[in-house]
């Protein structure tokens, strides 16, 4: 994986966005576009973000926004094997507690 | 940190007048990526007025003023501006909007300088809001917080655009032992999580070497030391 970039595809019930590179003001809003699209194809959705090696408030928000989706929708929404850079960012927002967070799709799916 | 980088700021033989007075006398002074420098010194120093040049408000008469790569004294109004909102200032008083709600404050220059969704701009100041630990207070007005409440309220203003710099004009003054350590430990995450370069002023020496990589002493418009907080301790200055 080269610089930054996003993809999106599906595994079953879920949609899952994998994202990569620094996630910041230049390109959140696609990230957020992305996200809510997302469930236009699934119900539930998986942001995959072991790729990412930062992440600003922005693009935090676009997860809020896509955890807040779902609850509203009746849907899922997981976090998969966020780097320590955007643990460190969760942490601070006191977010962690607040995502599911899982080491992959299945684990989210077993929850 | 990244020693071998060019530093985000760069100030060269900076000389300050008010009127005919001399307060800077040729002052040297960087900051590397992702270092919490702190600026110390009492009162006349000369503290105060170089925060005022590097952060653009005041354009160097003598020497040079770097920041972010863009000389201060050559720049072009609009370049001074698309540098401004790169920086983020937490100022003294906190210089809170008192007809606004908190967060209305802390959104407001993701409202003025983005074109942010509103639900984005809305999440990213409680964002802010949570980080300094007001994360029920989105919806108050000023007049209603404390003293230590509105220096944290001010510092998540100063963040909510994810400045590369944040200038923080004495975090300190007029709190409490605790409050005072629990700004310092926020300052120290901030830079660890979100990746800010962090320039303190500050005359509180506990505080500067709890938070400081680097201090610079002034004195009388003049550089006394800059070093680690173990080479300002062993200081003859």
């Amino acid at each position: 994986m080269m610089g930054k970039g996003s993809e999106l595809s599906r595994d079953g019930d879920w949609s899952v966005l994998r994202v990569w590179g620094e996630v910041d003001l230049s390109w959140s809003q696609d990230v957020r576009k992305q996200v809510l699209d997302a469930y236009t194809k699934a119900k539930s959705l998986a942001v995959q973000l072991d790729g990412v090696s930062y992440i600003d408030s922005s693009g935090i928000a676009a997860l809020v926004e896509g955890f807040q989706h779902a609850r509203a929708k009746g849907g899922r929404f997981a976090l998969l094997a966020p780097s320590e850079s955007v643990r460190a960012v969760l942490e601070l927002a006191r977010l962690d507690r607040v995502f599911p967070i899982f080491s992959d799709l299945a684990a989210a799916r077993a929850a | 940190m990244n020693d071998t980088a060019a530093p985000l700021i760069d100030v060269v033989g900076l000389e300050a007048y008010y009127g005919r007075r001399r307060i800077l006398h040729g002052v040297d002074f960087s900051v590397r990526r992702g270092e919490i420098r702190v600026i110390m010194g009492g009162s006349g120093s000369g503290k105060s007025t170089l925060l005022r040049h590097i952060i653009g408000l005041q354009r160097p008469v003598s020497g040079m003023v770097k920041i972010l790569g863009v000389d201060v004294g050559r720049a072009s109004a609009q370049e001074l501006l698309t540098v401004r909102r790169r920086l983020g200032v937490s100022f003294q008083g906190g210089a809170l909007i008192t007809s606004m709600s908190v967060g209305d404050n802390v959104a407001l220059p993701l409202r003025e300088h983005t074109q942010l969704d509103e639900t984005t701009v809305r999440i990213m100041s409680r964002l802010k809001l949570e980080f300094v630990n007001l994360g029920g207070f989105h919806d108050l007005m000023p007049s209603q917080l404390s003293g230590g409440m509105i220096k944290r309220a001010a510092l998540a203003r100063a963040i909510v655009m994810d400045p590369e710099l944040l200038f923080f004009d004495e975090p300190s003054a007029g709190l409490d032992p605790v409050v005072s350590a629990e700004l310092d430990e926020l300052i120290l995450r901030l830079r660890d999580a979100l990746r800010m370069t962090i320039v303190v002023v500050t005359h509180e020496l506990e505080s500067a070497f709890r938070i400081a990589d680097r201090i610079t002493v002034l004195d009388q418009g003049d550089v006394l030391t800059t070093g680690t907080v173990a080479e300002v301790h062993a200081s003859e200055n």
